[in-house]
């Protein structure tokens, strides 16, 4: 997983399911591993493969005319358990970028530590990249942080999207948020020896 | 304008608040189970630096250990090699370790607050999302991902944007057989598994002030499941009487320093929500989901939505729901055949739970064909539970008392449900694949789960007691 990135022109894989929860993503008998590495395959496991193993044929992963580092999903994306896995396991299988009309808090903080941008939709503009697609699966589109846009290239249609200034920076810069608290540490135990309650 | 009790506890944890930067906030309380913290440890051992402060750090093993034999190797090789793996990071690191055998072992968001750790005013978080448990006494808990716990192992902060806040007012009286469990499965049925996406929750009206500590947790567990950050109650006598004497609570002159401060956790009476939301609790019938987020639920007397009350887009997930739950949209639930009856999870596996439990089966005995596992939380709970012979009336009711863990509430153990089974379940996730693949999960309280178990079927508990 490349750790920055600003600008990125791809197709992409779309799941129009709503409520998607990280044990989809990654179900937790695949959380047993100890290291970041290798949850792709593993990604939608129980979607993507029946209880033979074998592929499901009707699920946009294992369609091989869907491919891009973007993922484009329904509403509340990532609800559900805090497991990170979810994060690394979208990552691993190439994804940089994940489309939906709304993320469930913890995914999101989850994916921007991974360096994996969430991007928010409305709910129109989300259809609209679904049905764009769904008419032609070389559909483009194009995401810079910088501008803080994503464009459908095929129709020039744009939107904006949030993202806080910290954690853009962090995004476009690669470094984490434990480079910035480690070097908050006179901070912090100035904090500590002035608290009455510290428990 | 006054302050909320959210805020005041935000405020009073800000190490450093700059513009354009999320807040660093102090953590006193951090706990870790095998699941999420390896690759934490990793990512110190590969910075080179120790854990920051080692005393506000506990460790247990939940997730991954069996429920029967607990004294013998886990089977499951990795699983295994988890729970080994955090005995020696643990060791490695200097933090002190409730692991498998001790007699403080059990679900993390289950020992925190029955051993006097989780206190009224602390910020709490672990690397789990029902870390929103710790709430009910009055504390800032939530659950982190596995950056975060690095980011706090390594320097006892977290760096967060402050969330909005809500109040959820739960007005009245709770009618008979009624639980809290069904108070928040029934607030996340009105407002849907992502209601409450951004904020953080206080709880709060006559409903909630009456309930038992036990009960309040049951509540603050589920916050998440409704999107929320966390939820929180205010502090209060019922909380102060739980905590005293506990393990690890203040004594002394510092239980009377301690307790003076708690006193002073309230939101203030003109502080602002960003929306508040009020329910009555005579309007709540016992509740059970039918589908596949805890939002889809209905009192047990009631139809599951039909396809035409969706809306438009809704409709496709909530076929896909249906269809693997083997439900009719528009049928009713009662009378429904289940085949496993599962009461646990950090939702509801504390001794009040048992007792409850115990209380409504003694002299009744579980419906022919029907497995029903009662998993303890803790060593403590279970430990409780054969001193008060509860273990014996579950025994003579056909329940199968196991031994503490995360068990059935997710598929990652041992204990899994059967592909396309029906378990009534007291744990807080119905998601597809999430008790085992293709396990179909209703969630109830535990006396609506003690009632399926002795009917085999779904049932209205108000009829049986
Ligand atoms: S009991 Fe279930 S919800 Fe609670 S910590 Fe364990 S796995 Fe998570």
């Amino acid at each position: 997983m490349s750790k920055n990135f600003q600008h990125l022109v791809s197709t992409a894989v779309p799941i129009a399911i709503e409520n998607i929860d990280t044990d989809q993503i990654i179900p937790a008998r695949f959380l047993k591993a100890t290291t970041r590495d290798g949850f792709g395959e593993n990604l939608f496991r129980d979607w993507r493969y029946d209880s033979n193993n074998q592929p499901k044929a009707d699920f946009a992963l294992n369609n091989p005319t869907y491919k891009g580092e973007v993922l484009v999903a329904g509403k509340n994306f990532g609800c559900g358990s805090s497991r990170e896995h979810a994060a690394w396991a979208i990552g691993d299988a190439g994804f940089k970028v994940v489309v939906s009309s709304f993320f469930a808090d913890i995914f999101k903080n989850n994916a921007l530590n991974n360096f994996i941008l969430p991007v928010q939709v409305t709910d129109e503009f989300l259809e609209k990249i679904f049905s764009e697609i769904n008419k032609d699966v070389n559909t483009q589109l194009e995401i810079d942080i910088e501008k803080q846009s994503i464009r459908i290239l095929s129709t020039g249609d744009e939107a904006k999207f949030d993202i806080n200034p910290y954690k853009k920076a962090c995004l476009i810069n690669g470094y984490d948020d434990i480079d910035y608290l480690l070097s908050l540490r006179k901070e912090i135990e100035t904090y500590e020896a002035g608290r009455e309650f510290n428990f | 304008m006054g302050k909320t009790l959210f805020d005041k506890l935000w405020d009073s944890h800000v190490v450093l608040s700059k513009p354009g930067f999320p807040d660093a906030v102090y953590i006193n309380t951090h706990f870790i189970h095998e699941v999420t913290s390896p690759q934490a440890f990793d990512g110190l051992r590969k910075r080179g630096i120790p854990v920051f402060r080692t005393a506000k750090t506990r460790a247990t093993a939940d997730h991954n250990v069996p429920t029967i034999d607990q004294h013998l190797p886990i089977k499951e090789a990795l699983s295994r090699k988890q729970v080994e793996m955090l005995t020696t990071n643990t060791k490695e690191f200097g933090v002190e370790l409730y692991g498998l055998g001790h007699p403080y072992q059990g679900i993390v968001h289950v020992i925190g607050p029955e051993l006097g750790i989780t206190l009224p005013g602390m910020t709490i978080v672990c690397g789990d999302s029902h870390t929103s448990t710790h709430g009910a006494f009055g504390a800032i808990a939530f659950g982190i991902g596995t950056s975060e716990v690095e980011q706090v192992l390594a320097t006892q902060c977290i760096l967060q944007y402050r969330p909005k806040r809500m109040k959820i007012e739960v007005n009245g009286q709770l009618k008979k057989g009624v639980l809290s469990k069904d108070i928040i499965l029934y607030i996340i049925s009105k407002i849907s598994a992502s209601g409450a996406t951004g904020y953080f929750v206080e709880y709060a009206g006559e409903a909630i002030r009456s309930l038992s500590m036990e009960a309040r947790m049951t509540i603050c567990n589920m916050s998440i499941e409704m999107g929320a950050r966390g939820g929180l109650i205010a502090p209060d006598e019922i909380t102060f009487e739980y905590i005293k004497g506990r393990e690890f609570a203040p004594k002394g002159a510092d239980w009377d320093k301690a307790l003076a401060y708690w006193k002073t956790l309230s939101t203030d009476k003109d502080a602002e929500f960003d929306v508040t939301l009020t329910f009555d609790a005579a309007d709540i019938e016992p509740m059970i989901t039918y589908g596949t987020n805890p939002g889809m639920g209905i009192g047990v007397t009631q139809h599951i939505p039909s396809v035409e009350q969706m809306e438009e887009k809704e409709k496709a997930s909530f076929r896909k729901s249906l269809e693997y739950m083997g439900l009719e949209p528009g049928s009713g639930l009662l009378g429904k055949k289940v085949d496993y009856v599962f009461i646990g999870s950090c939702t509801n596996s504390r001794i009040e739970d048992l007792r409850l439990v115990a209380e409504f089966v003694k002299g009744k005995h579980k419906a022919e064909g029907v497995v029903a596992w009662i998993v303890p939380g803790s060593k403590q709970v279970e430990a409780q539970a054969k001193k008060e012979g509860i273990d014996k009336i579950f025994e003579a009711a056909g329940f199968q008392l196991r031994q503490p863990g995360c068990s059935a509430c997710l598929g990652m153990n041992e204990d899994k449900i059967p592909a396309g089974m029906y378990c009534i379940s007291t744990s807080n996730r119905n998601f597809e694949g999430r008790q085992g693949p293709n396990a179909r999960t209703f969630l109830a309280s535990p006396l609506s789960a003690a009632a399926a178990a002795i009917t085999g079927k779904v049932t209205d508990v108000r009829e049986l007691v």
